[in-house]
């Protein structure tokens, strides 16, 4: 049967309580003192919407044989590269097959739902058994205004595909409007936009509103068959007044966690979904809105399979948190502010691409070697094996090391090192398995960390070239939550 | 059958200038000044010089690649000059090709420069590794600095022999103190202040858990050393230099890449101190050796390599530091002259900074940092990490 095989998301550790933006700039824009409620997530300065979509997608995996999987679409309206596909740089992350399909999905804040239901379009098809579907945003936006607040930073998953299912798509329905409400050119840093009032009436309270009413017709279903309504409405007070004006039954409200994460654009009808899905209940339909330029409406109906698939990666990244701190640090992450780096700060090596190609599998992938003669696994890749007992030559096969564990066998926290958020943690991680890595580490203060102490790898952005406008993928080591190691996972 | 270096060459000459962050000296005037004092100290006519070495790590810093820069500041007369580079273990490394030449009847008197310009990056530290670790290592190497790369050693050396940080550190600052003890004495040095060991502990951290005072400063500067036959060495002075071993040892990969080591030695210099000492005939060095001239980058390094020379039992350095066995008036002083701690590192210097030292010593001319009545002399060089090192250990005598 086709459906969602598997599900997640994954928000970034870091929050930033929004008294804080109004401590720094409400003097310019008092009205923002009254969104000023509850905090918003905010990537690290080492993550994007790239390396975000990576994390959702591994979470989503978790358990996965990743050669089943036969295309990836990925949703966003702030990946990295306007040319480079971003979803073909998530699927060599992941470690993905080469023969599949990738696909990104830009432009508008329904390009998430948009990037499933083309999936549910997709599977069944020659050769598309499986589709990985992500949707990942990291926004900027202008000081002193509004979107600071409201946005937040994050990535969904779901694995679309043939098999046992959790939930099965059983109706959808597009609409496509160019309703800007708002827009960004090429090589633009923020999105204007236009009244807030304009967007709510016109957009939010008409466009969805119709949508929604015009699919439950087109089913022939009242809303209150819904066990969860899922739909993200920026503006926290007439999200309510939109789920009156559509009679959604309060209490299958799937809320929009603006309080906790923030509007995560593209992102956020999945990330909602994934969330629903959490504790979600056999026979449950779930009803998802997608706004953007239009909207995307549908409904899932989850089966009994959601019993022995209880992932949590929403409700564990929302506990895995820490206090970014300052407004001027969120500003200096996303690059907001001239910052004085130093001179060893404003050097920066050129990419040599030619290199980077011959080792992709290793930087993307974190794929070694294993000897085949003695078993042991290296990293980078050996063609003489490193083992002292052994030394045998061209007996290697390729050893992903990006989904194994590890502990922590030394580190040190660099103040010389010219680092975005000093000091600058590094060491050297023991690989469940076997094997060594010298890594930075992330996600962490040197104070969480000891010997011993367990931990797991992430992608992220090692470094960014500014002067040549392209920035260098790698993993890090980020100590490995305790919750996510004892998940309840009984499927076989 | 290889025989080695043992008693097959002598140091004549040497030289070395001031090292500090020495604005107005350029390379060509710290080669100039180290070489001439070298060439009047042995008493030669410079064209007796048959081969050169000039060693120098950051070439991309104020010096340039190949060997012409040497040549080009002395106005060599075409003969044999090359560069050698092996990361902070440049230093020995000319020295042993100049040996080599000279053992091997290649040329009967040869030159080994050391030179290091590192005051014109224009930021502290050392220069990036940005491009230094190759194109391929940029991709998946941390980014890491000398000063972290060792203070995981520390890291590892702390949890391994259950030492708090505050023992830990206490044993690093009498290390870091006793050598701005010796340097305050050595008007060549670049930092000449004692320093109490209570300033030490509460300085601010570089790479946890090392702090200011655990990590050598970086500076200009220039070396250098003179080597001949013992034959023509007789023929100029009754007092020169013996070189009693010279090796050097290259990590396999295995620190980097297998999960063998401990993360509390350096591997390369326990190599390379075995076989120098066979090739020297040392069997017991705590009780031969005179003097230690070791790599102390930083306070850490100096401490593993007392045990990775056995000269202190492994884990139990810490005690010999504490118990004075190190210090200047103690059982074996260890850098008598201040260290990399007082001298700062121009990398390519250093490793003939530290046999000039040994140099002096044997000669009995070290001035008020005189040991009484050395016999052996052993200099310590180690490059790159102790997750990746190159090391050279060399031993001197007089008879």
């Amino acid at each position: 049967m086709i459906g969602v095989l598997a599900y997640g998301g994954y928000l970034p550790r870091y929050r930033l309580d929004r008294k804080a933006i109004v401590a720094a700039m409400g003097w310019s824009n008092p009205a923002t003192y009254g969104l000023a409620r509850g905090e918003r997530t905010v990537a690290n300065h080492d993550e994007d919407s790239l390396t975000m979509a990576v994390e959702a997608c591994a979470g989503c995996l978790d358990g996965v044989d990743r050669s089943a999987v036969d295309a990836l679409f990925l949703g966003s309206t702030t990946l990295p590269f306007a040319e480079r596909q971003g979803a073909t740089m998530v699927a060599s992350a992941l470690d993905l097959r080469p023969d599949i399909r990738t696909v990104d999905v830009t432009g508008t804040h329904r390009a998430g739902t948009s990037a499933l239901l083309s999936a549910f379009d997709a599977v069944g098809a020659e050769g598309t058994g499986q589709v990985l579907v992500a949707a990942s945003e990291c926004r900027t936006a202008r000081a002193g205004g509004n979107d600071e607040h409201l946005f937040g930073d994050g990535a969904a998953a779901l694995l679309v595909g043939d098999g046992a299912p959790v939930a099965v798509l059983k109706a959808s329905h597009s609409v496509s409007v160019d309703f800007v409400d708002g827009y960004r050119e090429p090589g633009a840093t923020h999105t204007r936009g236009w009244e807030d009032r304009f967007v709510r009436d016109e957009g939010f309270k008409t466009i969805l509103v119709d949508a929604v009413r015009a699919f439950l017709d087109k089913i022939d279903l009242p809303i209150d068959d819904f066990a969860k309504v899922v739909f993200p409405c920026r503006y926290t007070r007439d999200h309510g007044g939109i789920a009156r004006t559509l009679g959604v039954v309060p209490e299958t409200l799937v809320s929009p966690m603006m309080d906790v994460v923030g509007d995560t654009g593209a992102a956020h009808p999945l990330l909602m979904l994934a969330a629903a899905l959490e504790d979600a209940e056999p026979w449950d339909k779930i009803l998802v809105a997608g706004f953007g330029n239009g909207c995307d409406v549908f409904y899932l109906q989850v089966t009994q399979r959601i019993e022995q698939l209880r992932t949590r990666r929403v409700t564990e990244s929302l506990a895995r948190r820490a206090d970014l701190g300052s407004y001027e640090k969120y500003r200096v992450f996303r690059g907001l502010t001239d910052t004085d780096v130093g001179i060893r700060g404003e050097l920066e090596a050129p990419t040599a691409l030619s290199a980077l190609w011959r080792d992709h599998r290793t930087v993307f992938g974190l794929v070694g070697s294993r000897c085949t003669a003695c078993g042991m696994p290296q990293f980078p890749p050996q063609r003489i094996c490193a083992n002292p007992e052994c030394g045998a030559a061209d007996r290697a096969e390729p050893y992903r090391f990006s989904d194994r564990r590890g502990t922590i066998f030394t580190y040190t926290g660099d103040h010389l090192a010219s680092s975005v958020e000093p000091p600058q943690i590094y060491g050297v991680v023991d690989v469940d398995g076997g094997g060594r890595l010298f890594v930075d580490f992330t996600d962490c203060t040197l104070a969480d960390l000891r010997v011993g102490q367990p931990v797991r790898m992430t992608l992220r952005r090692k470094y960014r070239d500014r002067l040549r406008g392209l920035s260098g993928y790698f993993w890090k080591a980020t100590p490995a939550d305790a919750a996510a190691a004892g998940e309840e996972r009984t499927d076989g | 059958m290889a025989e080695g270096i043992r008693d097959k060459v002598a140091i004549v000459g040497m030289g070395c200038t001031r090292f500090g962050e020495l604005w107005d000296r350029s390379a060509q005037d710290l080669i100039v000044d180290a070489v001439a004092e070298a060439v009047a100290d042995a008493g030669i006519d410079r064209d007796r010089i048959g081969a050169a070495w000039l060693a120098n790590c950051f070439d991309e810093v104020n010096l340039g690649k190949s060997a012409i820069p040497l040549s080009l500041a002395l106005k060599l007369p075409y003969i044999p000059v090359t560069r050698v580079e092996n990361f902070c273990a440049s230093g020995t490394e000319a020295f042993r090709a100049a040996c080599y030449a000279v053992a091997a009847g290649a040329t009967d008197i040869a030159l080994a420069v050391g030179v290091e310009k590192l005051k014109d990056t224009g930021y502290g530290g050392l220069p990036d590794f940005g491009e230094s670790l190759g194109t391929s290592n940029r991709l998946t190497f941390p980014n890491m600095t000398a000063p972290g790369a060792f203070a995981m050693m520390a890291t590892r050396y702390f949890d391994r022999y259950g030492l708090s940080r505050e023992e830990g550190k206490n044993i690093l600052a009498h290390i870091s103190a006793r050598s701005h003890a010796n340097g305050a004495r050595n008007p060549k040095a670049h930092m000449r202040m004692e320093v109490p060991i209570d300033r030490i502990m509460k300085a601010p951290i570089v790479a946890d858990p090392l702090g200011l005072f655990d990590c050598c400063g970086v500076s200009d500067g220039a070396a250098c050393a003179i080597v001949t036959t013992p034959e023509i060495a007789r023929e100029l002075r009754d007092d020169a230099v013996l070189v009693k071993a010279l090796q050097i040892a290259v990590t396999s990969g295995e620190e980097l890449l297998g999960t063998t080591w401990d993360g509390t030695h350096v591997e390369t210099t326990r190599q390379a101190g075995r076989r120098a000492y066979a090739e020297a005939g040392v069997e017991t060095p705590r009780d031969e050796i005179s003097l230690l001239e070791l790599h102390d980058c930083f306070s850490i390094t100096e401490l593993v390599t007392f045990e990775d020379l056995r000269i202190s039992p492994v884990g139990g350095a810490g005690k010999d530091v504490l118990d004075g066995f190190y210090d200047l008036d103690g059982t074996i002083p260890s850098q008598a002259d201040g260290g990399l701690k007082c001298f700062g590192h121009p990398i390519g210097a250093s490793g003939l900074r530290m046999i000039y030292e040994v140099y002096l010593q044997l000669q009995g001319r070290a001035g008020d940092r005189q040991i009484d009545d050395p016999r052996l002399g052993l200099t310590h060089n180690l490059g790159g990490f102790p997750i990746m090192s190159v090391c050279s250990v060399a031993i001197f005598g007089r008879e």
